[in-house]
């Protein structure tokens, strides 16, 4: 709490208090924030800069000792993206399998999802308490929590040699199942604070529900969308939990899973460089989703509780 | 679904709301046939299925298409869990959901006062770079856990990992103690230890880790509804000669609040199913002490393929979930949010 008091008596400084700091200790004052910021900023980033030391370390050590290897090189970039795990399945394969996952997940929650939301925020309707306490209910169940039996139903429909258990399509059924009440739940939010003055006057003028929805409402619901968007995308690139469990055959594993079998619980045997370079290149795409939205981050996200 | 929507309204004016009311009904429907029809399947259906498996010996006899039934054990798999009579070493279900909520409930208490913290100060007038600062601590949110959850462990390692390097290079330079190689996530013997209360070294290891994952996002948030603030309050506190703390506690807290509080229970919950690190750092040890209710889960249907023991486990899992999704709901009164 006193670290609290402390940092939060420069953020409300007022102007003329600030005339007199900066005759005062202008300078010594800025440093001294600077330093802290750079204290910070370096805890932030060790663990990353020890990923990037490890992955362009070439002697590719069973236990990585430093930030400085001696030497650099990018042969474990180059081994990993030949060659990703032991099974005859190239890195494409692995990629394109993790992407159908984000895909699917991000289409399906971000589309179905967002219609449920406005009819939470803006209906009012028989049997809306209930519904609400139902999505409420399962709002917080990881995807774990329904693994046992997802596994046996979706293990229960086979057509020929498919097997829908053993297949992207139902890890990804499995991870909606997840993923669907979050996204609810985030855009009702964001949807409750759009004020409702601007579809009245729109239904006024004789525009139906579906017509406000998609044209008023969908525009002004674009952070929501964005960083629900985000976090379903991600939750399906880097989905590990299901589809470790679902998945036998080489040929539908992901990224996800090719790393894991890299470090699994055993890490006296990794090859880290391999995995820190592995690891790289699997973080990517999401950092760069991060980046492309990351505008949209503090508003789709805070307002979720902001009740406007 | 145009033409259910737009008519009724004014062919009744008489009595308005009840025709408003089932019009919307009808309409209202529309929008949640989709989530409700996937919902049904995927979601609600697996949760009552589960409960009939949490009765059943269901296991991997059972698995194969035109496999029997499982046989009915009644209340069997609870009493199992409640007697902690599972083949997984260590298991104490009790325990296990101490140190859970322990683990998610310290988290988010460091989380938000760190977040907070942090927000604050790049929200100090005049900071100099300050985007290139927002921008970099951002970092952490975008590593994909699996890789942040391996990475901390490796820097935990007791002989070349970067702490045990840390603290050999500042405190054991300073008091000129022999080279430090303690094994954090495997150290035996627990730091508290107080009936189902156990806390283990690794347990620390786990927190500077979610720490470093879970401040960041918590600014972000904090960050937004500091900058929501119009600084004629400050002004106005000013003048009423309201102190730093005063104006921080009358002016920015009540800001803060509305923000930080619901993304606090669900961080709360996040990490209260944070399968990565516990799993991949620590693997649940020392002797299961790290352990998590999701990890033991997954252990159970991965592991020893008990699917009946698993979903009666689920079940538990599930109303302890509720539970505190009440709890804290009730905090936040997240669902009176249809202002008609």
């Amino acid at each position: 709490m006193t670290v609290d008091a402390k940092l939060a008596a420069p953020a409300v400084v007022r102007p003329a208090e600030r005339t007199r700091r900066r005759q005062g200790s202008g300078i010594g004052r800025q440093l001294a924030l600077q330093l802290l910021c750079l204290v910070i900023g370096v805890t932030v980033i060790f663990p990353v800069l020890w990923v990037v030391a490890m992955s362009i370390d070439p002697r590719n050590l069973q236990r990585p000792d430093t930030l400085f290897p001696p030497g650099a090189s990018l042969d474990a970039y180059a081994r990993v993206l030949a060659r990703p795990t032991q099974n005859p399945v190239s890195f494409l394969t692995l990629a394109l399998n993790s992407l159908f996952l984000a895909v699917v997940i991000t289409v399906a929650s971000v589309g179905i999802g967002v219609l449920a939301a406005y009819a939470f925020s803006r209906m009012s309707f028989r049997g809306r308490e209930p519904l609400m306490i139902g999505i409420l209910a399962v709002l917080m169940l990881p995807a774990v929590a329904t693994i046992a039996p997802l596994f046996v139903s979706l293990n229960k429909i086979q057509i020929g040699t498919f097997n829908l258990r053993n297949s992207l399509v139902g890890v990804a059924i499995a991870i909606v199942s997840s993923q669907l009440p979050f996204a609810i739940w985030n855009m009702k939010g964001y949807l409750d604070t759009i004020p409702k003055e601007l579809e009245e006057a729109a239904i006024v003028d004789g525009a139906s529900r579906f017509q406000t929805f998609v044209r008023i409402i969908l525009p002004l619901a674009k952070p929501v969308l964005a960083v629900t968007a985000l976090f379903a995308f991600i939750a399906g690139w880097t989905e590990f939990i299901l589809s470790w469990i679902f998945l036998t055959k080489p040929e539908t594993f992901t990224l996800a899973m090719a790393l894991n079998g890299m470090v699994g619980q055993y890490a006296s045997s990794t090859p880290w460089s391999d995995f820190a370079a592995f690891a790289i290149l699997f973080a990517i795409p999401p950092i760069f989703a991060y980046a492309l939205l990351q505008r949209y981050i503090v508003g789709g996200l805070t307002v979720g509780g902001v009740k406007g | 679904m145009t033409a259910v929507a737009a008519s009724p309204g004014a062919i009744v004016p008489a009595r308005p709301s009840r025709w408003r009311r089932a019009r919307d009904t009808r309409t209202a429907y529309l929008f949640l046939l989709p989530a409700l029809l996937v919902m049904a399947i995927i979601t609600f259906y697996p949760l009552v299925f589960q409960v009939y498996m949490s009765f059943t010996d269901y296991g991997l006899k059972n698995l194969a298409t035109k496999a029997p039934a499982p046989d009915v054990v009644g209340f069997d798999n609870y009493l199992r869990i409640l007697n902690n009579d599972i083949v997984i070493p260590n298991f104490d279900f009790v325990r296990i959901l101490v140190f859970n909520l322990w683990w998610a409930f310290s988290n988010v208490v460091i989380h938000v006062v760190l977040g907070v913290a942090i927000a604050l100060l790049l929200n100090v007038p005049r900071l100099r770079f300050r985007r290139f600062w927002r921008s970099l601590y951002i970092l952490p949110v975008m590593v994909p856990p699996i890789i942040v959850a391996t990475v901390w462990r490796n820097m935990f390692d007791p002989q070349n990992g970067a702490v045990n390097q840390i603290l050999n290079g500042t405190v054991g330079v300073l008091f000129k103690l022999p080279p430090v190689t303690l094994d954090w996530l495997n150290y035996p013997n627990p730091i508290i230890a107080a009936g189902p209360f156990v806390l283990p070294l690794a347990y620390f290891g786990l927190l500077a880790a979610n720490v470093w994952l879970g401040w960041p996002l918590n600014s972000v948030v904090a960050t937004g509804a500091l900058q929501a603030i119009p600084s004629e309050l400050y002004e106005a506190a000013a003048m009423d000669g309201a102190g730093p703390w005063q104006k921080f506690k009358n002016v920015t807290l009540p800001f803060l609040r509305p923000a930080m509080l619901p993304f606090a229970i669900y961080g709360f919950v996040v990490t209260f199913n944070l399968f990565y690190l516990s799993y991949f750092m620590s693997g649940g040890g020392p002797f299961g002490q790290t352990e998590l209710l999701v990890t033991t889960a997954y252990r159970l249907v991965a592991e020893q393929k008990l699917y009946g023991v698993a979903a009666a486990f689920a079940v538990f899992q599930f109303f302890i979930l509720l539970a505190i999704t009440l709890i804290t709901n009730r905090l936040a009164k997240a669902t009176a949010s249809f202002n008609a």
